[in-house]
């Protein structure tokens, strides 16, 4: 791998840039891994990076059916926070904050993470004294968040309308200052080439079709469009497609997959400074380096593989948009797009064993997987290593609804689902 | 914005709706004697097929009434609506009809 360094731009700017090499291979299937990870969104190359780097695990496939970071990680809205409210989701976000902080050092690639702060607004009474128990109970778990008064939500975020009589008037804000973006692209980017550079093969356009189990039950290889792989260990990583690749192996999953939606706006000159998002009316703006804002909607109501979401959600969104920020009410939106998000009944992820020995999961990441990428490889790559879960990991089993043990973030989340 | 077609109204558009999840979903029977796995199967797990699905729909804004509905989760097509109560269609059949 060509280290990028002010040096090595310097020295190939000389040569007219014509000498840097591709940022990863393009490896023929073999017919046997050690591990195969399913799905090469930036959960299942941060598994790859994290199983090669720290666990010696190098003898490892990811198989795509696309292209890498085609799917919900070249969708997302590139958000970035851990103000979640139970002790089990604070560890596990924040775990991945910390992770992003030192990332593009790590794996030597430019993911332009950028705390410039998340501020969610309380509309409601019922929104004010719910955000003032997550900034307590962040606190206590030692999570940055503060309470914000509308005038001081106005100075962090000038665009803010806090005027009394609008119809959802903003009465504070929660900010974690710590919270932020990503270039999402330059995620998925940057662990396949770390991950490739440990000897990692990436294979693209290569759609599984069938896992197979041997006597015992346990997994002894995957059936693809590019021939038979066996291996002991696979991990699923499908994000909305995860019930359909479980299926394979005949385990039904608690989970539905919907559309979510977002859009961006033509390009303009920096005029907003950071995230905001709010629950009660189910928007999320920021703008990102290119010029563009980045606004999330909801998700559709009911399940569906569709890849879009409906006119009404994306209306509704930007009715509050306009409302909230009344600078933006001109502006035009240049493209809307949908991913297919996988919701859990507690709408907490599962990294998980399974029941099938050798297949284990990584799914359920809702409408908020990005913030998480890095912290997520890196506890499910332990778990399969060990075949154990991380401390982290271990509340976020599938065993847990069977056991009653929810983390029930449906409240406590970003949005309202 | 899909057009729904409510057995009992006719067909109006999306917003008028509501989801109400996967339908012919049985509470099982003899609740005291289930296990663990048979309890949470029926709380939390979900088919969450892709292609051709059977869920529940209530016509909120309308008549007020639930029905079934057979919808393909890729196109969001509604193959064919009927009453609740009346039985699940055969989604064989009905595929081999989409495919004509």
């Amino acid at each position: 791998m060509q280290p990028f360094s002010a040096f090595n731009l310097f020295r190939r700017a000389l040569g007219g840039h014509t000498s840097w090499q591709a940022q990863w291979r393009q490896p023929s299937l073999k017919s046997e891994y050690d591990v195969v990870i399913i799905g090469a969104g930036g959960h299942g190359l941060a598994t790859a990076y994290y199983l090669a780097k720290e666990h010696g695990v190098r003898n490892v496939a990811v198989i795509e059916r696309g292209w890498l970071g085609g799917g919900n990680t070249g969708r997302n809205t590139t958000i970035i926070r851990s103000n979640y409210l139970f002790d089990e989701s604070a560890a596990l976000y924040d775990h991945a904050v910390k992770l992003w902080e030192g990332l593009s050092q790590g794996i030597n690639y430019n993911v332009m993470y950028s705390a410039r702060g998340v501020l969610m607004l309380a509309h409601t009474v019922h929104d004010v004294q719910s955000a003032q128990r997550h900034i307590h109970a962040n606190r206590l778990n030692g999570v940055d968040n503060e309470w914000l008064s509308p005038e001081e939500c106005r100075e962090f975020c000038p665009p803010l309308n806090i005027a009394k009589n609008i119809r959802y008037p903003v009465m504070g804000g929660a900010l974690q200052r710590r919270g932020g973006t990503a270039r999402h692209d330059a995620v998925a980017w940057g662990f396949a080439r770390a991950a490739d550079a440990l000897g990692v093969d990436i294979i693209q356009n290569c759609e599984v079709t069938a896992i197979r189990r041997n006597a015992a039950g346990a997994v002894e290889a995957v059936e693809t469009t590019k021939g038979t792989v066996r291996t002991k260990k696979v991990g699923v990583v499908t994000a909305g497609h995860t019930s359909v690749v479980m299926g394979m192996a005949g385990v039904r999953m608690p989970l539905e997959s919907f559309p979510l939606q977002a859009l961006v706006s033509e390009p303009v000159k920096p005029a907003f400074p950071c995230v905001v998002m709010s629950n009660t009316i189910h928007a999320y703006i920021s703008q990102s380096d290119k010029g563009e804002m980045v606004i999330g909607a909801g998700t559709d109501v009911y399940p569906s593989y569709s890849q879009r979401g409906a006119l009404h959600i994306a209306e509704h969104t930007l009715d509050a948009i306009c409302e909230l920020f009344p600078m933006f009410r001109r502006m035009r939106m240049l493209r809307n797009w949908g991913g297919i998000v996988d919701v859990t009944p507690d709408r907490s992820p599962i990294l998980s064993k399974t029941p099938v020995p050798g297949l284990y999961v990584n799914c359920g990441w809702g409408t908020g997987g990005f913030k998480a990428t890095p912290g997520s490889g890196n506890v499910f790559a332990h778990t399969i290593a060990r075949d154990e879960p991380h401390p982290i990991n271990a509340p976020f089993s599938l065993d847990r609804f069977r056991d009653g043990f929810l983390i029930d973030e449906a409240a406590a989340a970003a949005v309202a689902h | 914005m899909l057009i729904i077609n409510c057995p009992y109204c006719g067909a109006r558009p999306e917003v008028e709706f509501r989801h109400a999840g996967e339908a012919h979903v049985a509470r099982p029977a003899g609740t005291e004697s289930l296990t663990d796995e048979e309890v949470v199967d029926r709380l939390y797990f979900r088919s969450n097929p892709k292609g051709m699905t059977v869920e529940r729909w209530r016509h909120v804004h309308g008549c007020g009434r639930f029905f079934n509905a057979v919808r393909d989760t890729v196109s969001d097509f509604f193959v064919t609506t009927y009453k609740t109560g009346e039985p699940k269609p055969d989604l064989e059949a009905l595929k081999a009809g989409a495919a004509k």
